[in-house]
């Protein structure tokens, strides 16, 4: 691509980038600026000084643009909020679950004092519940989870925000680094269902040991 | 042979409401002798304090993980013959190796159901 192709390409980008201006304008101006410094720099300085300006400009660009996106309430607001919405989820699924166990034990109490089909039947409908209850621990486990990656994403955008000059990076205070644990490669919690391995999965597996 | 239902079994959950679901479903099989801890170090100390026969325990809990509890119960002269069953939703096969070469008796990935809780529970107390 020729110097003039080049040309053509940039000002095109400008005429996205600033649809109000003018190229004229545009190469007026770089015109001039070039004219005052003829005989100061050479042909390939002058370029290179051209192509730091356009970067310079470039960067300040991208960050009026991310002033422009207020990135700082996606930490501030947005993420807090999503956070302090699963927690009240763990909460109230916890206060739910303890009422229904509250109410399973009475119902086993009553089977205790029956005999016969009546006791059994009653018996098998509380264990059912019993075994479906354990959901509040899975369902836990899977939101701390998803409360662990959005504080990633927090911790990630903060930095770019601090990085590209938003207002918030002099003041968040350091995000100190997780100490890894030393079994962490093992603490996944619960895998998705689709790939995860049964319990006939890991009879097998621990078959295969004897 | 019978198993021995008035031994004395810890279990181990950070979670409350999962204590007393296996609480609940061991005193439907008629193990009503159940103790409760919510991490490993506080199993760990209930053990050396007490005398247990069995010991059902999750894995992921701070500070200290079902797998330590595992580990120094398999280091204590005292209690390294106490049969114990790693209760846990992690399900990855390295867990799994990790816990057998570590000594556990049995192996339930959780959500798990009543039946599979009866069936291991007799398969490691036979088996000792």
């Amino acid at each position: 691509m020729g110097d003039a192709d080049r040309l053509a390409e940039r000002l095109s980008e400008i005429r996205v980038r600033y649809p109000g201006s003018q190229p004229e304008m545009v190469a007026d101006v770089v015109h001039a600026v070039l004219a005052t410094m003829s005989g100061d720099l050479s042909a390939q300085e002058t370029s290179l000084l051209a192509e730091v300006e356009a970067l310079g400009k470039t960067i300040a660009s991208a960050k009026a643009e991310i002033a422009a996106l207020r990135v700082d309430d996606i930490t501030d607001n947005h993420i807090p909020f999503a956070t302090d919405e699963l927690d009240a989820i763990v909460e109230h699924t916890a206060t739910a679950t303890n009422a229904i166990l509250n109410s399973c034990e009475t119902l086993d109490d009553v089977a205790g004092s029956l005999t016969g089909e009546p006791a059994s039947k009653l018996q098998d409908a509380t264990t059912q519940i019993y075994e479906a209850c354990s959901f509040q621990d899975i369902t836990g486990q899977r939101i701390t989870k998803v409360v662990a990656t959005l504080k990633t994403i927090e911790t990630k955008v903060a930095q770019i925000v601090a990085t590209f000059g938003g207002r918030s990076g002099g003041n968040r205070a350091p995000v100190e680094a997780e100490e890894a644990h030393p079994e962490a490669a093992l603490l996944n919690g619960p895998q998705h269902p689709t790939v995860a391995m049964d319990q006939s999965d890991i009879d097998k597996l621990l078959a295969s040991f004897e | 042979m019978p198993i021995d239902k008035s031994m004395n079994v810890l279990i181990v959950d950070d979670y409350k409401t999962m204590l007393r679901i296996i609480r609940n479903l061991l005193k439907q099989i008629e193990f009503n002798n159940v103790e409760e801890a919510t991490d490993g170090a506080e199993a760990l100390a209930k053990l050396r304090a007490g005398n247990f026969g069995l010991v059902i325990s999750d894995w992921n809990m701070v500070p200290m993980t079902g797998l330590q509890l595992l580990q120094e119960v398999r280091a204590d002269a005292r209690l390294k013959a106490t049969p114990f069953i790693m209760v846990t939703a992690e399900s990855k096969t390295e867990n799994v190796v990790a816990a057998k070469q570590a000594g556990v008796s049995n192996y339930i990935v959780k959500p798990f159901n009543a039946e599979t809780l009866r069936d291991k529970i007799e398969k490691v107390l036979n088996h000792g």
